[in-house]
């Protein structure tokens, strides 16, 4: 199992993920089966693409029970999403990242002065990261106690004397070398190393003379050289002589890296990695909310009252955002004694996929995300069950019913009143009779447990079968049903004209094109 | 250095890309027609009359601007393809003699160096016509053009230009300046010119020790290649420069042949329409306030050009009219109407002459059109959808003083649900200040406008004699509830094809005035 906490200068734990002293319900070993059926797997696996270690994997699947844990994140998310924190603190791991980098490629430099060189440079990015975090921070009006412990720590981390003196002279370092110019001289195989003392750049009188025929941006023709990767011994023995054309420069140099070589300091490494947490979901969702899709912190309690309004399934959404394609969101809501939602209809009309969403947005809510949607109120639970039956499998028909029978059976044996269930056409590989007559009886169970759940088939009769049963239909274009809406509503669709259905679709009757087009 | 043909003060903007609509406008108005008589088989001449037609100006001194230009170049085709040849030239010799992309920097310069001279020789050219026809033109843009060439390109500039690449040809020997990078490589390598070779033997002689040199053993060859590359890097900048001062050549020529491009596309087309007898006018453009459209003999340039019969022209008055609504019997000349009427509006607000004895019509933002579809190409969806689907996205594009031409629009369900959508849709554009022509029978539609808004709409009929022949003109006259359909197929056997009025009947001469109700 991953480490989770540490601990700061005086001891006590210091970590984004768990509230003090909780450390959530233990690991989960593996994908869990209900994230194939939720897409949650693919959403786990772009959300840790380039990330340095699987934080993501290891929290992903890890789901909260206390509703504390969970707010506890929310608020870490909220302080992060305020204003443009996400960003700074995004450039800041970023820049940390090229720091290690640093390190690890001057382990590979045969040459003194070069390997100072690239050291001075590591050290100058650390500071210049810590430096703009501690200053992002101290502007942020941050709420969680999380943030708020960190910056308390950063502070005390910046304010300590060892820190500051190495940023003033890293600082003066950097200056001194970045004024030294010099000229090198070739003249067939003589090589003359001087300083720079004032001669006139020729391209500069090129460019000057055909200027006036400049229409736009010009091309770069310049060939791209890669720094030294190699080293060669001229290039070492050029910089030899510069060193000593610059005593002075490089003899300091020499001294600050004997004094600065433990730079880098644990707390800073351990915020940064758990960080990554919250800023991969944050990125991941990023271009969702840029195409104008909503997301929400759900409030997280009670079975009864779930709602979520114009929510979507998170990682269609992320698909279909990528090729520009629209995103149909939806409403859920579950009132008083409800716990059922039967969804029928049309094919291609969006079921399947709201059954998703329903079961993403409770997962996503219990490890503290905020989810798709306008606004949420959420059930806390103790099992999340799925079972997608596939249509591709359709070849194998009695194989098929007997597993389906076999995985209904084993859900409806483990869930409890506090379980989520969401079955998509469970029995949908056998005859209308029997997928009545077994889905009745699933549901029959499943109310009887008055467990929460969705029920996605295509027997129309399943959706009256009682009181704690909500009807819901995937909805069509009335006389074009080949016209795919995505929508998913509580009521069937209703007798809308077909033309004026249309227009209104496109946005162009009367009162649309008035607000489309001015004046 | 600019042409500025087009604008008096910037350049075209050749290679933005076509408004969103262009297709439709292309397809709709047939304008390929008229870009294939324009461009004369030369591709490259119909990219630029293209780019110039569908992106008009609705500013009325522009168009003016263009008129005095394009009434020189009608005046002077031989200059203007004079001027135009040097261009093309230039660039042909640029297509010789340019080939490399990313080779060594040494031989970039090198085939930049060549390529300078070859352009140098089509500078003297241009400075050549400019000297012959200095006095030749009366408007501004052609004499300022002329004017400038004869100021950029005098003697003292082209003797700096020969100065400039002697010193490129011959050199030996390279001083480069280099700063430290983060590892303490060399870095921003800056050749400089080494003129200065006295103080650099002083330098070895006098004082302390300001530079340090050493020879690369002969059998070296790690340190050659380094030297060697380092060379490279320094003359990067230089040939970057002389490179870059190609393409500034290159793009200086290809503006000054995309401006003077057009004004030889607009004389090809000139020659074209006058050869076969057609009205040619400069058009007089009206500020948008006047909702201004009036023409006499207006025809179908591209039916012009087509057509080996005489073509009809219309006589319209329709200033002040914000709808015209165009009714009557098929292949009754309506959607030749409707096609005159945008083309000469793209024509006139491009500054180019118009197909009519005269035309005086006002600047449109933006011209549309929504035609009726042959085929549903989409196969996804139904023709009304498709159809509504482009009337949504010209919604998107459309903003007020704007134009749209309408053929036989909504028609694609019936009358009572397509007038309903045309009233609405018409309606809410004429509300948005936008100005629109439409065909339709559908006289449910027509009517309506002619209950509501008969004071700001022009009713106009194709008419037909009363021995049931067409002939292919428009009358001012209200909308009746019938159209001619029948008889037509009646006639021409079942022969339907509304757009070869040619093919049906001779044409008679033009016939009387037709007024709107407020003229």
């Amino acid at each position: 199992m991953t480490r989770i906490a540490t601990h700061d200068a005086t001891g006590s734990p210091l970590t984004l993920l768990f509230p003090p002293g909780g450390y959530g319900d233990g690991a989960v070993e593996g994908v869990p089966a209900f994230a194939a059926d939720l897409n949650l797997d693919q959403a786990a696996a772009d959300m840790a693409k380039g990330q340095e270690d699987d934080l993501v994997g290891s929290l992903f699947y890890r789901q909260l029970r206390d509703p504390a844990a969970i707010a506890f994140r929310q608020q870490v998310f909220l302080d992060l999403e305020r204003g443009s924190l996400f960003q700074e603190v995004s450039a800041f791991v970023e820049q940390l990242r090229r720091v290690r980098a640093h390190l690890v490629a001057l382990q590979k430099m045969p040459d003194r002065h070069h390997r100072n060189g690239w050291h001075l440079d590591a050290v100058a990015l650390y500071c210049d990261a810590v430096r703009a975090l501690a200053g992002h921070l101290r502007a942020a009006p941050l709420e969680s106690g999380a943030l708020q412990a960190f910056r308390a720590h950063l502070e005390g981390y910046l304010a300590s004397a060892a820190y500051s003196e190495m940023e003033a002279e890293t600082r003066s370092q950097k200056s001194a070398l970045a004024a030294v110019r010099y000229c090198v001289r070739i003249h067939g195989t003589r090589v003359e190393v001087s300083r720079y003392e004032g001669e006139a750049d020729f391209s500069a009188e090129v460019l000057d003379t055909f200027e006036r025929f400049k229409q736009g941006a010009a091309k770069d023709y310049r060939v791209a050289y890669r720094g030294w990767p190699g080293m060669y011994h001229v290039s070492e023995q050029i910089l030899g002589l510069v060193a000593r054309l610059f005593p002075e420069e490089f003899g300091s140099l020499d001294d600050y890296c004997a004094r600065h070589q433990d730079f880098y300091d644990p707390s800073i490494r351990e915020f940064e990695r758990e960080v990554q947490f919250y800023l991969a979901y944050l990125e991941y969702v990023h271009p969702i909310r840029a195409a104008g899709l909503p997301l929400c912190y759900p409030e997280v309690g009670e079975r009864a009252g779930v709602f979520a309004l114009a929510t979507f399934d998170l990682a269609l959404a992320r698909k279909l955002v990528k090729e520009g394609k629209p995103v149909v969101t939806n409403d859920l809501r579950l009132d008083g004694a409800e716990r059922v939602i039967v969804v029928t209809g049309p094919n291609q009309g969006g079921k399947t996929t709201f059954a998703r969403t329903f079961g993403q947005l409770h997962h996503l809510a219990s490890i503290g995300c905020p989810v798709p949607g306008t606004a949420a109120h959420l059930a806390r639970f103790d099992r999340l069950f799925t079972h997608f039956g596939r249509e591709e499998d359709l070849g194998t028909m009695t194989g098929k019913l007997e597993e389906d029978l076999l995985a209904v059976r084993d859900i409806l044996l483990h869930a409890t009143p506090d379980s989520i269930v969401v079955m998509n056409e469970a029995f949908s590989s056998t005859a209308l009779h029997d997928a009545a007559f077994l889905g009745a009886r699933a549901l029959e169970k499943m109310v009887r447990l008055d467990l929460l759940a969705v029920y996605v088939t295509f027997v129309d009769e399943l959706a009256s079968f009682g009181p704690s049963i909500v009807s819901m239909v995937s909805t069509v274009v009335p006389d074009d049903p080949a016209q795919r809406t995505f929508k998913v509503v509580r009521a069937p669709a209703d007798g809308l004209a077909y033309a004026m259905a249309i227009a209104e679709k496109h946005g162009v009757t009367y009162g649309r094109l008035r607000e489309r087009v001015g004046p | 250095m600019k042409a500025h043909l087009l604008f008096e003060t910037r350049d075209h903007a050749f290679d933005a890309p076509l408004p969103p609509n262009h297709d439709d406008l292309v397809s709709d108005l047939e304008l390929t027609t008229l870009l294939g008589a324009m461009a004369q088989g030369d591709r490259y001449l119909y990219a630029v009359a293209q780019s110039v037609l569908l992106a008009g100006v609705d500013d009325l001194e522009v168009i003016g601007y263009r008129q005095a230009v394009l009434t020189d170049c009608l005046a002077h085709p031989d200059v203007v393809r004079d001027l135009y040849e040097v261009a093309v030239r230039a660039l042909e010799d640029k297509r010789g003699i340019w080939g490399f992309s990313s080779r060594s920097p040494s031989s970039i310069l090198s085939g930049a160096v060549s390529q300078l001279d070859a352009s140098v020789v089509r500078l003297r050219d241009l400075r050549r016509l400019a000297d012959q026809h200095a006095g030749t033109f009366a408007s501004v843009g052609l004499r300022t053009l002329l004017h400038s060439l004869q100021r950029d390109l005098d003697d003292d500039y082209l003797a700096t230009v020969d100065r400039n690449l002697e010193q490129l040809r011959f050199r030996s020997g390279e001083v480069i300046s280099m700063e430290l990078g983060p590892d303490n490589s060399g870095i921003n390598y800056v050749l400089r010119t080494s003129a200065d070779q006295r103080s650099w033997r002083d330098r070895l002689r006098i004082g302390p020790r300001r530079s340090y040199s050493f020879t690369v053993p002969p059998r070296d060859e790690a340190g050659a290649n380094t030297l060697s590359d380092m060379l490279s890097r320094g003359v990067n900048l230089v040939a970057n420069a002389a490179a870059q001062s190609v393409d500034h050549l290159a793009s200086y020529f290809r503006m000054l042949r995309a401006e003077l491009g057009f004004y030889l596309a607009c004389v090809n087309l000139h020659e074209q329409l006058v050869a076969r007898g057609h009205p040619v006018c400069m058009p007089d453009p009206a500020p948008w306030e006047d909702r201004a459209f009036t023409c006499t003999d207006l025809r179908d340039v591209s039916l012009a050009l087509r057509s080996d019969r005489p073509v009809v022209g219309n006589d319209v008055r329709a200033d002040g009219q914000t709808l015209v609504i165009v009714t009557g019997a098929n292949s009754g000349g309506k959607s030749t109407f409707l096609r005159s009427m945008g083309t000469a509006q793209l024509m006139m607000q491009c500054g180019m002459f118009v197909a009519a004895t005269s035309l005086r019509a006002s600047v449109a933002a933006a011209t549309f059109t929504h035609f009726i579809r042959e085929e549903d190409d989409t196969m996804t969806s139904g023709r009304l959808d498709e159809e509504l689907r482009r009337m949504s996205t010209i919604a998107d594009q459309i903003r007020p003083h704007s134009m749209v031409l309408f053929n036989e629009s909504f028609a694609a369900t019936n009358e009572r649900e397509g007038s309903e959508i045309g009233r609405q849709v018409v309606r809410a554009l004429l509300e948005a200040d936008v100005r629109i022509c439409f065909v339709t029978h559908q006289f449910d539609l027509a009517n309506g406008f002619r209950l509501s808004a008969a004071s700001s709409t022009l009713f106009l009929r194709a008419v037909r004699e009363d021995d049931g022949r067409r002939t292919f003109r428009l009358r001012v006259a209200d909308p009746l509830p019938t159209s001619f359909g029948e008889d037509l197929y009646r006639r021409m056997g079942g022969w339907l094809d509304e757009e070869q009025p040619e093919r049906a009947l001779p044409a008679e001469p033009a016939g009387a005035v037709l007024h709107g109700p407020s003229a």
